[in-house]
């Protein structure tokens, strides 16, 4: 069984000057999906925004393959930027979003908006930072299957997570019934 | 790796998602800054879970359930607010004002007053459960014109 105390605690500190190759590409894939993510939720354009949101969603994608979780990582991949940015470019249809730049695309408090953005980031990147300063992850893989390949999660969510994974189809179930008879309503409605 | 990359971005994007959840006006945009707050969460997620290397892997099953009902939140969120663009005519969140305390009536709010659908049942009737009792006559009076 593996200890629950980490093990890079005790190891010798790899330091911030010494950045190993996983820890740049890290660095360069997050810097694409913090602009992403900004070009998300500041462009005037409603379309663009759902296609930047590919970008951000893809590039967590490889930020989960860097960190070896490989099944969360293809499940990323199917459900958000498969489905979900379907969904939602399905609803900027739907909703007959404008082509092209929408002025009032921005609410009126976005500056508040913009003051708690900015508070929050810096309260939380300065505990974030103060409290795991000192702490590295082990990504070395030593026998076996990987830490995150499908065969090790599978086992951990049928055999630990059986009554919480029953739970969610429940509950996917549940969602699925409301989405329809929200939109059987306003079908009959428009009859 | 080092711990804090991973910590650091995820409260970066989370905060991104908390300035578009509060900047954004149309709720579709919205839904997307959701999205980002809700992948930041999965983000620190995972690389606990890399970093305590729980033998329950309680990090990455956690992850998947957040996957599942987020794609379950984005399905029923699209739908209500498909549900409000029919009865309303418009998505956009600063005009949904029926809920709000003294900003002025529902019938007198700044959005409304431009739209005549205001003026038919708000959707707050519609969604209390009288949904047989609306959908009779509606019916009957769809099959005239038909």
């Amino acid at each position: 069984m593996n200890p629950v105390v980490p093990q890079p605690l005790a190891a010798g500190h790899p330091g911030f000057l010494s950045a190993t190759g996983v820890e740049v590409v890290f660095l360069l894939v997050g810097l694409v999906i913090l602009g992403a993510a900004l070009v998300t939720v500041t462009t005037k354009q409603l379309v663009h925004a759902a296609l930047w949101l590919v970008v951000a969603l893809g590039g967590i994608a490889v930020e989960y393959l860097l960190l070896t979780a490989e099944f969360i990582a293809w499940v990323q991949v199917l459900i958000y930027v498969g489905s979900v940015v379907v969904l939602l470019l399905f609803g900027l249809m739907l909703t007959r979003a404008p082509i092209g730049r929408s002025p009032d695309a921005d609410s009126g408090n976005r500056w508040v908006a913009l003051t708690v953005a900015l508070a929050a980031a810096a309260t939380l990147v300065t505990v974030v930072i103060d409290a795991f300063r000192a702490t590295w992850i082990d990504l070395e893989q030593r026998t076996g299957p990987g830490k995150g390949s499908s065969e090790v999660t599978g086992t951990a969510l049928f055999r630990h997570w059986v009554l919480p994974f029953e739970a969610l189809s429940v509950l996917l179930l549940a969602a699925l019934v409301g989405a329809i008879v929200l939109s059987r309503r306003q079908k009959a409605g428009e009859r | 790796m080092h711990l804090a990359y991973p910590a650091v971005l995820a409260v970066l994007l989370f905060c991104v998602g908390l300035y578009g959840v509060l900047a954004r006006r149309n709720a579709v945009l919205v839904l997307m800054a959701v999205e980002l707050m809700l992948n930041a969460v999965n983000l620190n997620l995972v690389a606990f879970d890399a970093w305590l290397r729980d033998t329950l892997h309680a990090g990455q099953a956690l992850t998947l359930f957040t996957i599942a009902i987020a794609a379950a939140e984005i399905g029923i969120g699209l739908a209500i607010v498909l549900l409000v663009h029919r009865n309303r005519g418009s998505s956009d969140i600063d005009r949904l004002r029926d809920l709000s305390e003294g900003g002025g009536p529902s019938t007198g709010d700044p959005g409304g007053g431009s739209r005549e659908e205001t003026s038919v049942t708000p959707a707050t009737d519609n969604d209390t459960g009288n949904g047989p009792d609306q959908g009779v006559p509606e019916s009957a009076a769809g099959r005239r014109p038909a």
